[in-house]
């Protein structure tokens, strides 16, 4: 993949949006920090587009026609696994999220998030680091939550660290990475270990509970 | 039926409301809740204001002379118009009006049987194959009745049966009258002649059917776009105007989206009451509250559900003076607010990244953290803790211990 991460200002991005006010926009906002190396409004152009220049990160929107920000996850990762995808969208609805999660996405961010942040959540996810929003975090502390009668086989994948639950409040707390790790007394890369390992499970878990609390609540 | 009507209650009087609703009649409408076969007779006492049994009577009595009653109920079935009840009866409402009604319906089929019998109107011969097959019209009109198509495995049956029994009606009456050997004949070229129709207008009939299910859809999706166009007139293109006319003042304009955006979501997914949400949606309506009053934004997360006690609505509401005093002095338009329900505690947290305060130099008179936050707190037994320093934000800690279970 990408020769060498030394030089973040060199992360080639690839936007992916099906309304042009947003993908200038987030343009905008990314401004010279990264290498935009193209951009695709809809998910046939996206594919293409994608395998063609083989970039850093993709910014992905979840809401596309055509099967959204998963059909594209779906059709590119077989192809190219070293890409990676950051969703960016409107935080709908919870399947949705979770949907291109389990698909592959390393992280998800609304679109109101600041051109900062968002930079840093693209520099983290081409590190191979995780992104949670707040408001992931919050969802996944509620998809996880145990109900009292837990049976006692459930398989590591199935639940939480005390320590990445921890990782997780902070998140949802709004903290940043740095702040948590200060207020934990570890290291940030500790920090990005527990939200990659809590990437992990949502990805591989397959209690049913994930599905029927996608389903049944939303993020707003 | 020899009683006399004025002594009877005037309720219970069979003729004695007669007079009462002549002048305003009920419309005409067959009521097929009350039905025992169309409704016909409950509809035309209702609309003359007379007993359903002394019309029931009436057409009992008219039902064997030359079939007069029988067409009568006919015509007045296919003409009154169907009146369905806004829930469906009870089942097993089986009450004593429908009991006699259905001795009436036996004695009218007798009484014409008997006058068959007597070879007045043409004999059983006639009689017979005339009653099954009314029988079996009535079973296929009364589906009919329900519903506009047959749905289910039970309306193919009733119409199934209904339409065998016209047709045996129909054998019956040429076997009686000795004609079943030459109309068989007939029957066969019918036959013939009907297939061969129905196999060169095929793919019209196929059309028809297509295009009435093409029309249906388009139908429903036009309704719903006009549900959508009202709504978003109502709503969207109302803050739009309103944000046009406020292009001067950013913060109205964030205030004014944030509104609606919060709205258009609600709209979109359905934040309805739900008895099973009831914190997180005080703590959202909160949330929702302050982010209008003060135009900041506040993300808010929230864990888990429980139901709101005093103590719970205490903390919304020191929760609420945390966010109001993040909006008033922090000098940020961005916090942030995470909530979490766990079996034994509630946890809100109010963080924001401004300014910051140093907690020995508020004045004492000040009551926002002292009464509103801590002392809220403290009388249902929960915690307040706030860590503050000056240029690094606040954040706002509230507990409380919940009841197990």
């Amino acid at each position: 993949m990408s020769p060498e991460a030394a030089q973040p200002e060199s992360i080639r991005v690839y936007l992916v949006d099906d309304h042009a006010m947003v993908r200038s926009g987030v343009r905008a906002e990314l401004g010279t920090a990264v290498d935009v190396v193209g951009e695709a409004d809809a998910v046939g152009s996206a594919v293409a587009g994608i395998l063609a220049t083989a970039p850093d990160v993709v910014l992905l929107d979840v809401h596309m026609p055509d099967g959204g920000g998963r059909a594209v996850l779906e059709r590119v990762r077989p192809q190219l696994p070293a890409v990676r995808f950051l969703a960016l969208s409107v935080s709908d609805a919870a399947e949705d999220v979770i949907g291109v999660i389990r698909a592959g996405a390393r992280g998800y961010v609304t679109k109101t998030i600041s051109g900062p942040e968002l930079l840093d959540a693209v520099r983290r996810v081409a590190d191979g680091d995780a992104v949670f929003s707040p408001r992931l975090a919050g969802f996944v502390l509620d998809a996880f939550t145990d109900p009292a009668g837990l049976p006692a086989d459930e398989s590591d994948l199935d639940r939480l660290t005390a320590r990445e639950r921890e990782v997780l409040r902070l998140l949802a707390r709004g903290y940043a990475y740095k702040e948590i790790a200060g207020r934990l007394f570890i290291s940030v890369k500790t920090v990005e270990t527990h939200v990659s390992s809590v990437l992990r499970k949502l990805q591989l878990s397959s209690r049913h509970e994930l599905t029927r609390w996608a389903s049944d609540r939303r993020i707003v | 039926m020899s009683s006399v009507p004025h002594v009877r209650e005037p309720s219970a009087g069979r003729l004695g409301g007669f007079r009462a609703q002549v002048t305003d009649r009920e419309p005409l409408v067959r009521r097929t809740d009350q039905r025992v076969i169309a409704g016909v007779c409950d509809g035309v006492a209702r609309h003359l204001g007379v007993s359903a049994f002394a019309v029931r009577v009436v057409f009992v009595i008219l039902a064997p002379l030359g079939a007069t009653g029988v067409l009568a109920y006919a015509g007045l079935w296919a003409f009154v118009p169907a009146q369905r009840p806004d829930r469906p009866r009870p089942r097993g409402s089986w009450d004593r009006a429908r009991s006699e009604s259905v001795a009436l319906l036996v004695l009218a089929v007798g009484l014409m049987l008997l006058l068959g019998q007597l070879d007045l109107i043409g004999g059983n011969a006639v009689i017979v194959p005339f009653l099954v097959a009314g029988a079996g019209v009535t079973l296929i009109w009364r589906r009919m009745d329900e519903t506009r198509r047959p749905t289910g495995r039970h309306g193919w049956l009733q119409l199934a049966a209904g339409l065998a029994l016209v047709l045996g009606g129909l054998a019956l009456f040429l076997l009686f009258s000795g004609q079943l050997a030459p109309a068989r004949q007939a029957l066969l070229s019918i036959v013939v002649v009907v297939v061969g129709l129905g196999v060169v207008s095929a793919p019209w009939w196929w059309r028809l059917v297509v295009e009435l299910g093409a029309e249906r859809r388009e139908r429903i999706h036009t309704q719903e776009r006009a549900e959508v166009a009202a709504h978003l007139h109502d709503s969207v293109l109302q803050t739009l105007a309103l944000i046009q006319r406020h292009v001067d003042s950013p913060r109205e304009v964030a205030r004014l989206a944030r509104g609606q955006e919060r709205e258009l979501r609600n709209w979109l997914y359905g934040r309805g009451p739900d008895p099973d949400r009831l914190f997180a949606a005080a703590i959202q309506d909160t949330v929702a509250e302050v982010e209008d009053s003060y135009a900041v934004a506040v993300e808010a997360v929230v864990v888990g559900d429980c139901p709101v006690g005093a103590a719970e609505a205490a903390l919304v509401r020191a929760a609420r003076e945390a966010l109001i005093n993040a909006a008033r002095h922090a000098g940020v338009e961005d916090m942030s607010l995470y909530a979490e329900v766990e079996p034994t505690a509630v946890t809100v947290f109010v963080r924001d990244r401004g300014t910051g305060f140093d907690r020995a130099g508020v004045p004492a008179d000040r009551q926002g953290i002292r009464g509103s936050i801590e002392g809220r707190m403290h009388r249902y037994g929960g915690t307040a803790a706030i860590r503050s320093s000056p240029g690094a934000g606040t954040e706002v800690e509230l507990a409380l211990v919940r009841e197990p279970g």
